[in-house]
Order: C-alpha cells, then sequence, then structure tokens
C-alpha cells in the first residue's frame, strides 16, 4: 500500500493506536505489536514520586522504533495544551503532537476557539500538529489554513463506539484537505475503520474500540485488516449503486 | 534542608541540590522524564547546572498510555 506522509514523513500503518484503557503495558504492547503501527499516541503526566520503580511505557514501547504522538487529552484551555506538548516535546525530543482541546467533560467534544488558539501558538514554536476537531468543514479548512499537518475529525464522541455519525461531513473535509485526513474518535468496530478509508479519509485514530474488545489483541488485528480493505477498496473505486438487479452470471446459454 | 513542591506536594530536599541530583535520588532516568521548575521548561542540557531553591514548584513528567 502506498505510504501514509505526515509532515513529510512516511509511514506504512494507516492505523494510529491509542495507548489507553488496556489491562496493563504488556497487553498494550502485545496489541500494538500485533496491529505492526507506526504511530501510538501518548498521555502526559506526572510521574509518581512514590513509586519511581513502577514500569514505565517507554520500557514496553520504544520510542526509537514506534513514533510516540503526545496528546494534549484532559486540556480544557489553549493554556494547559500548550504546556503539555511544551513538555511532551523535551521528554520526546521531537516535533510532532497531536492537539485536543475539550470543550466539557460529559461529551469530551472539542473547544475548536481554543484549539485555533493553541494551534497559531505551536506553529509559531515549530510544532508539527495533528488536531483532534469536530466535523464541521468550515473549520477543518480553517485549521488546514493554519498549518496544521493534519486534521482529526470525530467520527462520533470519544470511547462512545458510536461510528462515524456525519460520513457526508467526513467527505466533505476529505475532499477539501491537502493534508491528511485521520478519523479520531468513535470508532468501535472494524467495519467502522473500514468505512472511514472508504470515504477516503488516509487513516483513523482507534484506542477504546481495541483497547475494550474482548480479545483486544485479536481486535488490534481486526483494525489492521480493516483500515487496509477500506483503504484498497476506496483506490479501487466502488461500482454503482443500482436501483435494479443486474444478474453476475451469463444469461445466454441457459438449459431450458 | 529545604522544602520544595514536587508534583503539586511538599517535598524535602538537602539545599544546593541540581535538578540531576534530584531525579537520582528518586531513581528516574533523565531520558525518560521532562521537567518544569515554576512553570517554565527545564532543557535537559540544564539539568546538572539547575540549583534548586526554597518553594521551587517542580513539575516531573513523562510519557503514559493514552488515546
Amino acid at each position: 500500500m502506498e505510504e501514509l506522509i505526515i509532515a513529510g514523513k512516511k509511514y506504512k500503518s494507516r492505523l494510529i493506536l491509542g495507548t489507553g484503557k488496556y489491562k496493563d503495558f504488556k497487553q498494550t504492547a502485545d496489541a500494538i505489536h500485533k496491529a505492526e503501527v507506526d504511530i501510538v499516541t501518548v498521555a502526559v503526566r506526572r510521574v509518581n514520586i512514590t513509586n519511581t520503580k513502577e514500569p514505565m511505557l517507554v520500557d514496553f514501547l520504544d520510542p526509537k522504533k514506534i513514533t510516540y504522538l503526545p496528546n494534549t487529552a484532559g486540556c480544557f484551555n489553549s493554556e494547559e495544551a500548550l504546556r503539555t506538548l511544551r513538555l511532551a516535546r523535551d521528554a520526546g525530543g521531537w516535533n510532532l503532537v497531536k492537539l485536543e482541546v475539550l470543550a466539557d467533560k460529559e461529551t469530551l467534544y472539542p473547544n475548536m476557539l481554543e484549539t485555533l488558539v493553541a494551534l497559531k501558538v505551536l506553529k509559531k514554536e515549530k510544532f508539527e500538529v495533528m488536531v483532534y476537531c469536530s466535523d464541521d468543514p468550515l473549520l477543518c479548512k480553517q485549521l488546514e489554513d493554519l498549518g496544521a499537518a493534519a486534521i482529526m475529525p470525530l467520527g462520533s464522541l470519544i470511547g462512545s463506539g458510536q461510528g462515524i455519525q456525519n460520513k457526508l461531513n467526513i467527505s466533505i473535509i476529505k475532499k477539501n484537505a491537502k493534508v491528511p485526513v485521520i478519523v479520531d474518535a468513535g470508532i468501535g468496530c472494524a467495519s467502522d475503520a473500514s468505512i472511514a478509508m472508504e470515504l477516503g479519509c488516509d487513516g483513523v485514530l482507534i484506542n477504546t474500540a481495541v483497547a475494550e474488545a474482548k480479545d483486544p489483541i485479536l481486535m488490534a488485528e481486526a483494525m489492521k485488516f480493516a483500515v487496509v480493505a477500506g483503504r484498497k477498496s476506496f483506490l479501487a473505486g466502488r461500482m454503482l449503486k443500482k436501483n435494479i438487479a443486474n444478474p453476475s452470471s451469463p444469461v445466454n446459454g441457459l438449459i431450458s | 534542608m529545604i522544602q520544595i513542591q514536587l508534583n503539586g506536594k511538599p517535598y524535602k530536599i538537602d539545599e544546593k541540590m541540581s535538578v540531576s541530583d534530584l531525579l537520582s535520588k528518586l531513581s528516574l532516568t533523565e531520558k525518560k522524564v521532562a521537567v518544569e521548575i515554576n512553570e517554565e521548561i527545564l532543557p535537559r542540557e540544564n539539568y546538572n547546572k539547575k540549583i534548586l531553591s526554597v518553594k521551587d514548584k517542580v513539575e516531573i513528567v513523562h510519557f503514559i498510555g493514552g488515546g
């Protein structure tokens, strides 16, 4: 499959996995490896000072082999998000980050006004920013104009598993965009991931659908295939929909 | 001994302790964390030089699982 290019860097996989909500770091790493992803999202949090011997994510997933995409999950204004990403850049030493400024705890819907403010500052500070956003085509265009490295509209609410609720908007966003469009949030099962890819999206970002599956490792593998299948289906170009039947077998030479 | 704020809680350290000293006292690997002092990032090349003072607000963060 052709490679996904984000901020000038090539990635083989079009699937990005989150690393939250797994039973433990071993399961996280097993799922990530099974899905053969190149990018994982990570959060930035305080070290537990009372037990600094407890295992760390970096001991299970090597940031030299897999791209860590630090997020700003849990930030409700641009200041918190900026502080988090500056720390993340220092901890990791790379510029590619995921900006996610939330509006409220009930919906975890993106606060687009604060997101735009933060994006402007991050661009000035030479970050490459993948932006979690609403599925509003105009706002998505604005993000691109401000220099977003990728646009990441929600399919449905974070962690809801409700799939892609507004396919039309997602396709408009994709049609307008010159940077990659990655559906972030809402994917519930493999077919949802395929639908995102069939809409022409460049990738999908999934966490809960894998981490909360009965068998996360198997679901990770399913998502890998779903993304590949959806992408190939998109590239192949679907048949035209018809309102009447059209036999697949020749009508000539029937025994009668 | 002096008192600093470490990850939101009061914490006592010896006087003239550098950030490197603090990290090794906590058994933390420098490469795996980032440090902020009084809401300003401390670049890791300064961990050795930076001596902590009374009431410094120190944040030590790392990467954890997240979506």
